[in-house]
């Protein structure tokens, strides 16, 4: 393996893993402050155990994130010294508003949120966990604006042999960056209510606080069914953007390595992945790839060897296509698993709607078991996004092989990789262990949250 | 206006900022073992800087995106050349991290030792490991005429960043101690007092001879108005010792950590990072700043948004000013 190959395997490595549970914390911190709206208005205490309840897995959620965050943040400039240099200046303003406006944000109001009961009045405790849902949302739009810009740079000029910032106001209305972003936050919200379903389910088939978790459970069908739908949809529309900006992307998470007019989608094939341009079609779906890649019946989809002869034409000899059976497969888990969670939505609002949802025992099963599948559907995508923008860091200007770090050898990559693989198994391990120890703790009793006092005693929550 | 002025002291004052702020927390970390003799003495510690630390970290985010935002040269160049110390860093930052969260969620004695162990090794060595770096900028580290580091790991432990390392370590702790004795109740805030004691007269030593060292380093001798302000700072932390005045010593604390770090990028101003190998191959604002473009939206960003951080920052740290008993934490979660 190259220093090249060893930087792409830490940055993928440590950012699928960031990404575990990033999705969780914009997810639940949306739902926790649902259900503590819910509770501010009803004064049901059934909603403050809920809350209290959720916000726990949230909060043991946020910790991994926050501090796999910094890691991400570091690494630009420790593997990418290179690509820091040559993007700095239009790549580094997204994340430096990022900190100011949006991560300040949220880590002080979750500080608040969490130590604030019965010390802020109602009002403000209730603005504070709003706080931290807005600020996690927000920190997510500055993070895609920088991405999108790897995917489809605008608002720039090349001088002095690096990318110039010439226009904020192009950067954040990206078409890559708009739709990206919503695609995320849906697929965020259908994460954080796929995990509430999860933990509901398994709280109606032992029976505890029945009454209780079901309502929880229908608050995440509510978000689950809408969610993941659209989240299909604006995934399709975004497929059509990135089209028109990275056709190669779409060429390779389709293995065609032929122009087509009009295209049909492979559903599942055997082969056609690299070099192998004569896969075995087991089933395909007619016109329906036309139509996902451009919304039109009979539209055309270039090759990937086309568009490879083009880019030599254009960038030079190099070899342009990405690991296609990587595309491949990316783009079919992530499609997959979100048809699956819509289905299971579907079968769980129709049980909801027949008031079956407690005795069914097979619903509830498989739903506790669907927890797994938003983090394959979120790892699918990034692998799809970034794994197509290959051999590029930046489409069309840099070349990932460009952008490392000259002064950073294989051996200290090498360590850094171990160290974090060792680390971040160990933080896993110990994660999950807490979250499933919560998550299966009964509902805590209904304290009442007394009036705000200065003098009374802090819940201390560590 | 000249904006790369206007973004070195806004990286100065995040910098700066960052070690004011966490650095109390960092001194908590450390010492909540010696301060706390059973369970709920050191939960009481932990706790109170539970609702603080994590929006204190930040500062050190938005610190590293500014730099990456403001001179990506110089974030470029220092990062990768800094590399093993952020490796341990980020290890550091992460295991303290997520000890704040984890530890109180079980009860097994053996569960809460371990994580105590390690929210004291990571909150120890995080301002070491930040300290050589700083440090490491000002004595110098071999930079090439590209802007390129060619030491290895061996050219990264100056001597002086090492001390740099240690004064900021031991004025943490300081620092936390202050914020122990001025936050929390008897009996943990009668032992933070006599850390507060032992710690003071070595960290005043630290830092004068710092201002000492650092002098040395540039030319002239008056040592200008931020190192004084540091060496009065620590000073003054160790006249007042007495247990009714926590909180000016607490001020005393911030402005010695506060002072001991801006002075590093005074001293350092107009150059971000010195070459040890020849100094017409120093890293400076100019020749790794951003666009001015850039640098100009970035700074309308920061004007919006840093007063009002600043307002909700210090509006939380109204919200849990209140001193913290043993009562506070009885029931131990």
């Amino acid at each position: 393996m190259s220093t090249v190959d060893l930087d792409r395997f830490q940055f993928g490595m440590t950012t699928i893993y960031h990404f575990l549970f990033v999705p969780v914390t914009i997810g639940l911190a949306v739902l926790t402050a649902v259900l503590h709206t819910a509770w501010y208005r009803r004064r049901d205490d059934g909603y403050l155990r809920l809350t209290r309840f959720f916000g726990t897995l949230l909060v043991i959620n946020i910790a991994v994130g926050v501090v796999t965050g910094l890691v991400q943040e570091f690494q630009f400039g420790m593997n990418w010294a290179d690509y820091s240099r040559f993007v700095g200046d239009v790549f580094g303003a997204p994340l430096a508003i990022e900190g100011l406006a949006a991560f300040f944000l949220e880590s002080t109001f979750l500080g608040l949120w969490l130590f604030g009961w019965g010390r802020l009045s109602p009002r403000v405790h209730l603005v504070t966990i709003w706080m931290v849902a807005f600020g996690a949302l927000l920190s997510a739009a500055f993070i895609m604006a920088a991405n999108s810009w790897m995917q489809h740079p605008v608002g720039y000029q090349l001088s002095d042999g690096r990318a110039e910032l010439t226009s904020i106001g192009a950067v954040l209305t990206n078409p890559v960056f708009l739709w990206a972003y919503t695609h995320v936050v849906l697929a965020s919200l259908v994460t954080g209510a796929t995990v509430m379903l999860a933990v509901s389910a398994w709280h109606l088939l032992r029976r505890s606080d029945a009454d209780l978790f079901g309502r929880a459970a229908r608050i995440s069908l509510a978000v689950l069914i809408p969610g993941a739908l659209a989240a299909m949809i604006i995934g399709s529309e975004l497929g059509v953007v990135v089209t028109k900006y990275q056709p190669m992307k779409i060429a390779a998470s389709e293995a065609q390595w032929q122009t087509c007019q009009p295209c049909s989608f492979s559903l599942f094939q055997i082969g056609g992945g690299n070099r192998d341009e004569t896969p075995t079609k087991i089933i395909q779906v007619p016109h329906l790839l036309s139509l996902l890649a451009t919304n039109h019946w009979n539209g055309q989809v270039q090759g990937i060897n086309e568009l490879n002869a083009q880019y030599q034409q254009q960038y030079g000899p190099n070899d342009y296509v990405p690991n296609v059976f990587v595309q491949y497969w990316s783009m079919r888990s992530m499609a997959y698993t979100a048809g699956l969670l819509f289905l299971l939505a579907l079968w769980g609002g129709w049980l909801l709607r027949r008031k079956r949802i407690f005795e069914s025992r097979w619903f509830n099963r498989l739903a506790i078991w669907a927890v797994l599948l938003p983090f394959v559907m979120n790892t699918a995508g990034w692998m799809l996004t970034e794994n197509g923008r290959q051999p590029w860091i930046v489409q069309g200007l840099m070349r990932t092989s460009d952008g490392t770090s000259p002064s950073v050898g294989t051996a200290t990559v090498v360590t850094s990789i171990v160290t974090f693989g060792v680390l971040y198994v160990i933080l896993g391990v110990v994660a999950w262990g807490l979250m499933v120890r919560y998550a299966r703790r009964p509902l805590g009793p209904a304290e009442p949250v007394a009036e705000p006092d200065e003098r009374r005693p802090q819940v201390a929550t560590y | 206006m000249d904006f790369a002025l206007v973004w070195f002291t806004l990286v100065t004052l995040l910098w700066t900022g960052f070690f004011v702020l966490e650095g109390f927390d960092f001194g908590v970390g450390m010492l909540h073992g010696l301060v706390g003799r059973t369970d709920a003495e050191r939960g009481l510690a932990i706790n109170s800087v539970g609702p603080l630390w994590d929006g204190n970290e930040v500062w050190l985010i938005v610190a590293g995106a500014s730099m990456f935002a403001a001179f990506p040269g110089w974030y470029a160049t220092m990062f990768s050349a800094f590399y093993p110390a952020l490796i341990l860093l980020l290890v550091a930052l992460i295991v303290r991290g997520v000890a704040f969260e984890y530890r109180g969620h079980r009860d097994s004695p053996r569960w809460r030792r371990n994580w105590s162990i390690l929210l004291t090794a990571g909150s120890l060595l995080a301002p070491l490991l930040i300290g050589v770096a700083l440090g490491g900028l000002l004595r110098g580290i071999p930079i090439d005429s590209s802007q390129e580091f060619t030491g290895g790991l061996v050219d990264l432990l100056t001597p002086y960043g090492l001390y740099v390392g240690l004064t900021v370590t031991v004025l943490a702790a300081l620092h936390g101690s202050t914020f122990l004795a001025l936050k929390v109740d008897d009996p943990v805030r009668a032992r933070a007092h006599v850390l507060s004691r032992v710690l003071a007269p070595v960290a005043a030593a630290l830092v004068l001879g710092f201002v000492v060292w650092t002098q040395s380093l540039a030319s002239g001798w008056f040592p200008g108005v931020v190192p004084i302000l540091a060496a009065v700072g620590v000073i003054a932390a160790v006249v007042l010792v007495g247990p009714r005045r926590e909180a000016w010593r607490f001020v005393a604390t911030a402005v010695a950590l506060g002072g001991t770090v801006a002075t590093l990028f005074v001293q350092l101003y107009p150059r971000v990072m010195v070459s040890s190998t020849n100094s017409a191959f120093d890293l400076t604002v100019q020749n790794t700043s951003s666009s001015p473009y850039a640098l100009k939206v970035m700074t309308v960003v920061a004007a919006v948004f840093l007063p009002l951080v600043l307002l909700y920052q210090g509006w939380s740290y109204y919200v849990f000013r209140r001193r913290l008993t043993l009562a506070d934490v009885g029931g131990g979660l």
